[in-house]
């Protein structure tokens, strides 16, 4: 893996000995139970010792939980211990899926759920393809030969080392009435815009910020998808007089295709779980004009005085199996994951 | 400083024909590539010189580029600094005088170098006089008058320890699962790997009944512990320890050692890289985590920073002088880190196709 050798062995020489010092006393102490268990179990059972702690975690916060996730959906009320919920069966989905016209939120029983599921399906659509193609265009230009390029590369990938609320706080400060984009358009001649008063402006300014945090990453993906197409291929195609249109369609798109799926099945699976972003950006509103799904879950069971933890559920079990949907597609697409994930 | 300029300006070889002449594409190219400059960082930029503006500053339309504020001047016979103003009298010259008071639509105006005088000059006579200054206020204030401290403790008391527990519960797992043949290994390995896309939204409601049960609504524990399980780092670290041979294992146990002690002399120091990797990821995940923070602390002195800066911006709508100097010192760590180990993030990234 290539370093940056100066600034990494400076701190390794600077705390290197200390670490290592409390590194070797924290392994003795916990081998004083370690050890002993060996001589009880045997060598072959320590296997499972190991596995141990992982697995108790793993199995109480995300195991157990999935499935009592199930449960909660098929309960009613606003009592948070499962012995105290009533039994519903199916009805917190029924009242979930229940709408006299499904083009129209405002038809269904449980309207603001509806609003939720197509904020986040226009959110999506247009997040991903707008990600896929800013992604793709800022990598070729990164793979050409020019100056300065791991300069260039960590530009375009800062951003997505910020966290959300901080990316929501810096777009916020300039996106609000008196910020500096309508500065800009006052000074060019044309009217300030209320940018989050207007369900329009709001969802398109989202994206755009989501994308604006997030594009570093599938750009170097795609990067690196791009830097192992080998040379050979353009240079034949060079001497058999290919233009440079034809070896982009010809040569990178089919070779990039496996990490173009990739990037695009990561964005996907991300994009259907957008929170934090867009909640402190613009809190869902205006009224409930970029409100996700996400959002309506956190909201139906914690942001408010009556929660109702089995829509909540419900609307949690329904975003899960889109999930999962998305998840199989990536395995489907077997290769190009596997050796990105390798 | 020259050394940076020749590297700025140095054009990479072509190898086969030396130095190129531009062409229409490169000009393309180098246009996307400052457009993109200006987008990325142009935000950022735009926060920091923000963040030192004095709230009067920052309440103008338009904005002013850099941070400005009103001189003052200490006048005898005042016990405060006036704010000083450029008057225009009624003969055409303009004089420098300092503000004493504003009645109205009078204002009463003193000459700082003949303080007994007053003046009165009508408002719209005179303007601010400005220079460039940093409002280093906003922070030191954000830190005596708000939990700032408080929040930055948290945050860093959780980063530090999930990554901790993380590596230590994730490596051990990762060893077992790689080097050792056990009834149930594929079976939990397969469970880890079908988990991998499970985010904790799906599964909000279950977790918070296992927290409250465990009493740790509140307490930093519920924040570290439910993701100190990473499907994601027994995976990357497992795919790391098959390429360790065994036979180094066995020689180890040749030599005596407990399978304790080889997992922690032999496969750890070996699986470094791998480790790493993993670090920076957790503290990224950690030091940024937002959604499972707001739901398990309610109560202010728990807050991490990602949650407390949320609940300031909601309560202090007007203040964002303090809004934006705490977004700068919640930023600044994880820049700090980034220009450091800049390399190394950007690698492991695309070598892993994990997200930070």
């Amino acid at each position: 893996m290539a370093t940056t050798p100066n600034a990494v062995q400076r701190l390794n020489a600077l705390a290197g000995d200390g670490v290592q010092r409390l590194y070797a006393l924290a392994m003795n102490a916990l081998g004083l139970i370690m050890e002993p268990a060996q001589k009880l179990l045997g060598v072959r059972r320590m296997a499972y010792l190991f596995v141990l702690p992982n697995l108790l975690v793993f199995g109480i916060f995300i195991l157990f939980p999935m499935l009592l996730n199930v449960y909660y959906a098929m309960t009613e009320g606003g009592n948070l211990y499962p012995q105290d919920r009533p039994f519903v069966a199916t009805a917190n989905f029924e009242r979930l899926y229940t709408c006299t016209d499904y083009g129209d939120p405002n038809t269904c029983l449980e309207d603001r759920f509806w609003r939720a599921a197509r904020n986040t399906g226009v959110f999506v659509f247009f997040q991903v393809s707008g990600m896929v193609i800013i992604s793709l265009i800022t990598s070729m230009v990164l793979n050409r030969k020019i100056v300065a390029r791991g300069f260039f590369r960590s530009v375009y990938f800062y951003p997505v080392l910020l966290s959300p609320v901080v990316v929501a706080l810096i777009w916020k400060w300039i996106l609000q009435r008196d910020g500096v984009l309508n500065a800009i358009l006052v000074g060019v001649g044309l009217d300030p815009i209320n940018f989050m008063l207007d369900g329009t402006w709001a969802m398109t300014w989202v994206i755009l910020v989501s994308i604006w945090a997030h594009m570093g990453f599938y750009t170097l993906i795609l990067l690196a998808g791009l830097q192992s197409i080998p040379a050979e291929l353009y240079d034949a195609g060079a001497i058999d007089g290919t233009s440079t249109t034809q070896a982009f369609r010809h040569i990178t798109l089919p070779l990039l295709m496996p990490t173009m799926m990739v990037v695009l099945v990561l964005s996907l699976i991300r994009a259907v779980q957008m929170f934090d972003e867009v909640f402190v950006l613009t809190g869902g509103g205006p009224g409930s004009a970029t409100m996700l799904m996400v959002q309506y879950i956190y909201m139906t069971g914690f942001g408010t005085q009556n929660p109702r933890f089995g829509m909540a559920a419900a609307a949690s079990v329904t975003l899960g199996a889109v999930l999962l949907v998305a998840t199989l597609l990536q395995l489907r697409l077997g290769q190009g994951s596997e050796r990105h994930l390798a | 400083m020259s050394a940076v300029g020749r590297f700025l300006t140095r054009r990479q070889n072509d190898g086969r024909q030396g130095a190129r002449r531009w062409t229409a594409t490169d000009v393309l190219t180098y246009g996307y590539l400052i457009a993109g400059i200006l987008i990325m960082f142009g935000p950022v930029a735009w926060l920091v010189l923000s963040s030192f503006k004095t709230q009067a500053n920052l309440l103008e339309f338009p904005p002013t580029l850099l941070p400005l504020a009103q001189e003052t001047a200490e006048v005898d016979g005042y016990p405060d600094p006036l704010p000083l103003f450029d008057v225009a009298l009624e003969d055409g010259t303009v004089v420098r005088l300092a503000q004493v008071r504003r009645v109205g639509l009078q204002a009463q105006m003193v000459d700082p170098t003949e303080p007994g005088e007053i003046v009165r000059v009508a408002i719209d006579q005179r303007t601010p006089v400005r220079v460039f200054r940093l409002a280093t206020e906003n922070y030191t204030e954000s830190f005596s008058r708000f939990n700032f401290s408080t929040y930055l403790r948290n945050s860093v008391i959780v980063t530090v320890g999930a990554t901790l527990i993380t590596l230590i519960i994730n490596s051990m797992a990762a060893f077992a699962l790689s080097k050792y043949r056990f009834r149930g290994r594929n079976a939990i390995f397969l469970v880890i790997i079908a988990t991998l896309m499970i985010p904790i939204s799906v599964i909000l409601v279950p977790v918070y009944l296992v927290i409250t049960q465990v009493g740790w609504i509140n307490s930093l524990w519920g924040v570290i512990i439910p993701g100190a399980a990473t499907p994601t780092g027994v995976f990357l670290l497992r795919q790391y320890m098959l390429t360790i041979p065994d036979e180094l294992l066995d020689s180890g146990r040749i030599d005596g050692a407990s399978e304790w002690r080889i997992y922690w002399q032999i496969v750890l120091p070996l699986a470094a890289p791998a480790l790493a990797v993993l670090a920076i990821f957790s503290v990224m995940w950690r030091w940024n985590d937002f959604l499972w923070p707001l739901i398990v602390l309610t109560r202010s002195e728990f807050f991490t920073l990602q949650v407390g800066l949320n609940a300031f911006q909601g309560e202090l709508n007007v203040q964002w002088h303090y809004v934006l100097a705490m977004t700068v010192l919640t930023l600044l760590p994880i820049t700090v880190v980034f220009s450091l180990l800049q390399r190394f993030i950007t690698t492991g990234i695309a070598s892993t196709g994990v997200k930070g």
